[in-house]
This record gives structure tokens, C-alpha cells and sequence, in this order.
């Protein structure tokens, strides 16, 4: 299928889902929903670097806060009493996403030349002095938080979180088609090439670096986009919560248990998980949450490596010969090493 | 004939054991080098340096007539440096067919030739039949044998369309009639232009390919010349043969 009809058939989808959540007539399915969808875009775009291309971002949560918080300093650079909310939503996503893009950027081009669990320390160092900043950063609120007064309504939509919704739902569209359109481009090829062996990539002419790069940087940038409303969902924006290891963990959870190595994974991942703690919080207690993505997380690396998507394609086929899903994902042990291991890696 | 690439004086160490030393060779278009040496003598090292997989320490590595020590393995491949891997390292997650597409959408594309998606198809198809792993297209090297992978990487690297060919080992445990093929492959590659450099322990592969030979030891070469005369030489004799 080509591009632009899988974009209009997602769209009509996300319609349906949005008219459904009008019907209900309860604005509480907009507030869960904007959540799950939250983590669509989240478990998506973390699966372009860890999925596709092996390396495993341990700091979703600080990429998260990077969109939260670039909307909290343009709201109060620039919103006045007598002008408030003057930034639309879109055009604070697009700022959120460009500051995620460029940190994402500049993390990788510093990291991206460790490998394997060296990668994943150096996310989750810069997660922690990204939220050391932000919680000694006053003009934001620093450790105390900020507020944002979020408009009762917004004109057509009714209240404002079925605005909100609607504009979670686009940005997941969106961030599907870009990661679908990247898996079957040649972009999506030398990705895998770097998940599977990095010095054959570079011998085949992969120029892995600058792949690595740019699988951050739009991975980065979709993380901040998804951030960015943040503020006018939760109203109140705390450091500690928002740069909390909950997105990193679930970001990372919800693909390996939808399964890696294509778009649909994540999508699975994020609906099936997001939508049980959405309600597990209303039943039990949000605290069991984090528990129950843990418990989930072994019992898939362990009984499903490839994750749902893995699992159907083996009773739909009864054989995983030709699957994609067979793709090794960065979290398995390192590929072994051999003859003269390279050691030092050429810079661009 | 003119030098298409000139290792000068390179030095290679892991932590204090000296791997390479002093090891200066010229290799001209068109020619056909056979490189032997025992076990850990260093003649995959050499290759890595030369590719780019390791950076030397000492010495220069001069491609095509220009420096190349200092870039990174890719650009060395789209210059025309194809090498295969002594232990295969194939892309576990692709088919064979895959596996020698990347080098025609990473390299062959990156010098300025674009093919249709047929065209591409086509010729991943008859990098294949080639080795004789056709049948196999989309299987994964996961259901290939170690000899089969070999395969594999030879022509993942020829894919590549290289200047320069280096075969680290392509031949270890081919029938004698698989080795036929693959020295047949060589010889044809070399008559379209490309150089080739050989390294191998079966010597009569080598003896019939080579039409100059280097024989490393211990990080140094100690003979370059033709080959019966390399041969005769009692220093190799000694150190590689006489063991
Ligand atoms: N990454 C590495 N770290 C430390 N020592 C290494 C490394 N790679 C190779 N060596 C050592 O360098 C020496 C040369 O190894 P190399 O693989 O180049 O030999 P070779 O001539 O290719 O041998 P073979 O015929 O067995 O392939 C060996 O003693 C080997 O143990
Ligand atoms: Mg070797």
C-alpha cells in the first residue's frame, strides 16, 4: 500500500475512534484516551531508533519533557493575561519537536558511538541532568512546577480535551506513517543493516553514523511533539512526573511486547498496555502499574521475544521462515565477537 | 601500470602486542596478489586497516591516489575497497537477496548510478548464482551453513562493484569443485579489471590464482615477489612452511 492511502485509511480510523468517544458522551474516554494515544506516538517513535535500528533510548521520559516544558517557556514568554493561549497547540508541537530534535541530535552525535548498554546508560544520564536542569531552572517553576490554565472550551470541538484528543490522534497517525514509510525505505534497510552488524554495514557502505543520527533526530522530535500539549492536558507540570521512568519504561515495553521490527508492534503494544493501566488506575491503583508492565516485559522477552505481532504471524503461518519479526532486537546479547574485533569506530 | 593502493610503513597494536609492523606494500590495477602468512601472522589486521574496520597507528594507507587512513570504513567501500569477512557477518534479520542489495543501494547508488528497482532485483539475483546460493535467495543466513555464508559475504562484497577486491578466507572448507567456482569468479572479476587480493591457506587455490605473492609472519612481511620464486624463498620456507 502506498503512503498517502495508509495516512487516509488511519485517518478514517481515527475518526471512527474519535465519533465513537463523542458518543459515549463522557469526557473521561477523551482523558484516557489522549493517554494511550500519548504512548502510540511515544512507543512509536522510541522503536524507530530501538526497534529499527537497535539501540536502546532509556530516556523517552527526558525527550517527553523537552515538548512539556518548551510549552511551558513559550507560555510564559509569551501568553498574557489579556491574550492567553495565543500560541495554537500545532504550533507549540512543531517548537516541542524541533527542541527534541536538536537535543536528539546533539545526544547522539555524543553517544552514538558507544554501543549496546553503554548507549542505554549515556540516554538515561542525560534524562537525569536534563530534569537537574529543568527542576533548578526558576522561569519554568523549577522544582515547584508550572502552571497552565487550560480553556474550559475551544471552539468547534466543545470541551477542550476532545481538542487535545483529536490532536494526539493526528500526531499518531502521523508518527505511524513516518515509521512505516521509513521501514520499507532505504533508509529502514540500513537501520537493520546497524542492528545487525555494524562493521559489515560500514563494509557494505552503510554510512552508519549519519543513519544513526537521523534515526534519533526524528525520533527525538516525535517524542517532543508528543510532550508538547502536555502541559494543557495535566493543567500542573512537575519536573518529577514528567521526566518520570515511567515513559522511558513504557516506551521501551509497549513495542517489545507489540514487537519490534515493524509499525504495527508498537501500535499493538500501546493500545493493548496503555489502555489496561488506563484501567487499572480507575479499578486498582495506578501503582500497580508500573508492576504489571514489568511482569509483562519478562514474561514477552522471555516466552515472545517478537513480540504479538511475532506470536500471530507464527499460528498464521506455522512457520517463521521468511518473517521479519525474526529481526534481532538491541535489547538481545551483542553479536559475537569476531576475528580481529574492531575496536575504535572512524567519526564522519 | 599505476599503484592503486600503497600501504606505507603501517603499524598496527592491540594494547602492547605489536600485530603489524612496518608493513609497506604496493598493490597496482589489475594485479593479483596472493596474501599467506600462519595462523595470527596478521593478515586479517591488514585488511581491517586497509578497510577501515581498524585504524593503524602508524603509517599511511594511500587509495586510488588519495590518502584514506582517516575515513571512516564507508567511504572507503564507495571509493572502491570491498573486502569479505574471514567469519562471516551477515545481516542476520534479511534474506540473502537483502543481504547483497545493500551494497547496490549503499555504495553503487552513492557513486552516481541509479538502477530501477528490476534492474537491482536482476543483479541481486546473478550475484547469487554466482557463488551458487541462487536457490536460496530468501532464505535467512541463519539456515546457511558456515561455507554457505562464506559465499554469502564473497558476494555481498562484489556486489559492491569494488576497484579492489579483498577475499579474507573465502574458500576455507569448499569442495574442491566449490573452490573451482569461486577462484573461476576471481579470475573473471579480474579480467572485467578488478584487482584482487587473496588471502587464503589452501596453497594450491593460491599458487593457481596468484600472480605475485606476500607472505607475512608475526606482523611482518617477509617475502613479496612471484610466487615460485617466494616459494623457493628459504626465509618462508623457515618461518611459514617448514613449521
Ligand atoms: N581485536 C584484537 N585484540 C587483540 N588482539 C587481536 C585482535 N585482533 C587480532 N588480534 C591478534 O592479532 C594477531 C593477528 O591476527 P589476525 O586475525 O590478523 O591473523 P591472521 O593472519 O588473519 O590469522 P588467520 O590465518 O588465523 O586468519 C593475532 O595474534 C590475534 O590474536
Ligand atoms: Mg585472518
Amino acid at each position: 500500500m502506498r503512503t498517502i492511502p495508509f495516512f487516509l485509511i488511519c485517518l478514517v480510523i481515527g475518526g471512527i475512534a474519535f465519533a465513537a468517544a463523542l458518543t459515549l458522551g463522557n469526557d473521561y474516554y477523551f482523558f484516557a484516551g489522549y493517554v494511550v494515544l500519548q504512548y502510540v506516538v511515544l512507543s512509536t517513535a522510541w522503536n524507530i531508533l530501538g526497534g529499527y535500528c537497535g539501540y536502546v533510548n532509556f530516556g523517552t521520559g527526558a525527550f517527553f519533557a523537552l515538548g512539556a516544558y518548551s510549552t511551558v517557556t513559550i507560555y510564559t514568554l509569551i501568553d498574557t493575561n489579556a491574550f492567553p493561549h495565543v500560541v495554537p497547540i500545532p504550533v507549540l508541537m512543531l517548537v516541542g519537536g524541533a527542541v527534541s530534535a536538536v537535543v536528539g541530535l546533539g545526544m547522539g552525535y555524543l553517544t552514538l558511538r558507544l554501543r549496546g548498554a553503554f548507549f542505554a546508560i549515556a540516554t538515561l544520564a542525560m534524562a537525569v541532568v536534563l530534569e537537574t536542569l529543568v527542576v533548578n531552572w526558576d522561569f519554568v517553576g523549577g522544582s515547584r512546577g508550572a502552571f497552565i490554565i487550560r480553556p474550559e472550551t475551544i471552539a468547534p470541538f466543545g470541551s477542550y480535551i476532545r481538542y487535545l484528543f483529536l490532536i494526539m490522534l493526528l500526531l499518531a497517525v502521523a508518527s505511524l506513517t513516518i515509521a512505516r514509510l521509513i521501514e520499507r525505505s532505504r533508509l529502514g534497510y540500513g537501520l537493520a543493516t546497524i542492528r545487525d552488524d555494524e562493521f559489515a554495514a560500514e563494509a557494505a557502505g552503510v554510512p552508519t553514523l549519519r543513519l544513526k543520527l537521523i534515526a534519533t533526530t526524528i525520533s527525538g522530535a516525535l517524542m517532543g511533539m508528543a510532550g508538547a500539549p502536555f502541559p494543557y492536558y495535566i493543567g500542573y507540570l512537575q519536573p518529577q512526573p514528567t521526566f518520570a521512568l515511567d515513559y522511558a519504561v513504557n516506551a521501551i515495553a509497549m513495542p517489545l511486547i507489540g514487537g519490534t521490527s515493524t509499525w504495527v508492534g508498537p501500535l499493538i503494544g500501546a493500545l493493548l498496555l496503555g489502555s489496561l493501566q488506563q484501567i487499572i488506575i480507575v479499578t486498582i491503583s495506578s501503582a500497580v502499574n508500573l508492576l504489571l508492565v514489568g511482569a509483562l516485559l519478562v514474561a514477552f522477552v522471555i516466552l515472545a521475544p517478537n513480540g504479538i505481532v511475532g506470536l500471530a504471524h507464527k499460528y498464521l503461518q506455522h512457520k517463521d521462515d521468511d518473517f521479519v519479526g525474526r529481526r534481532r532486537t538491541g535489547l538481545e546479547a551483542p553479536a559475537p565477537q569476531v576475528e580481529s574485533s574492531p575496536t575504535s569506530e572512524a567519526p564522519s | 601500470m599505476s599503484e592503486l593502493l600503497e600501504v606505507d610503513n603501517l603499524g598496527k597494536r592491540f594494547g602492547g602486542f605489536v600485530a603489524l609492523e612496518n608493513i609497506s606494500l604496493s598493490v597496482a590495477a589489475g594485479e593479483r596478489l596472493g596474501l599467506i602468512g600462519p595462523n595470527g601472522s596478521g593478515k586479517s589486521t591488514l585488511v581491517n586497516c586497509i578497510c577501515g574496520t581498524l585504524r593503524n597507528e602508524q603509517g599511511s594507507v594511500r587509495f586510488d591516489g588519495r590518502q584514506i587512513d582517516r575515513l571512516p570504513a564507508h567511504r572507503r567501500t564507495h571509493l572502491g575497497l570491498a573486502r569479505s569477512f574471514q567469519l562471516p557477518r551477515p545481516f542476520v534479520s534479511m534474506s540473502l537477496i537483502e543481504n547483497v542489495r545493500i551494497p547496490l543501494l549503499y555504495t553503487v547508488e552513492a557513486r552516481g548510478t541509479r538502477h530501477a528497482a528490476e534492474q537491482i532485483e536482476e543483479r541481486c539475483h546473478g550475484l547469487l548464482r554466482e557463488v551458487g546460493l541462487e536457490a536460496k535467495a530468501r532464505r535467512r543466513p541463519s539456515d546457511l551453513t558456515q561455507v554457505e555464508m562464506r559465499k554469502l559475504e564473497l558476494a555481498r562484497a562484489v556486489a559492491a562493484e569494488p576497484k579492489l577486491l579483498i577475499a579474507d578466507e573465502a574458500m576455507a572448507g569448499l569442495t574442491h569443485s566449490e573452490i573451482e567456482d569461486i577462484l573461476a569468479l576471481l579470475v573473471r572479476l579480474n579480467e572485467q579489471g578488478v584487482t584482487v587480493i587473496l588471502i587464503e591457506h589452501i596453497m594450491s587455490a593460491v599458487m593457481s590464482f596468484s600472480r605475485r605473492l606476500v607472505v607475512l609472519v608475526s606482523g611482518r612481511k617477509i617475502a613479496d615477489g612471484q610466487p615460485e620464486d617466494v616459494m623457493r624463498d628459504p626465509e618462508v620456507e623457515r618461518a611459514y612452511l617448514g613449521q
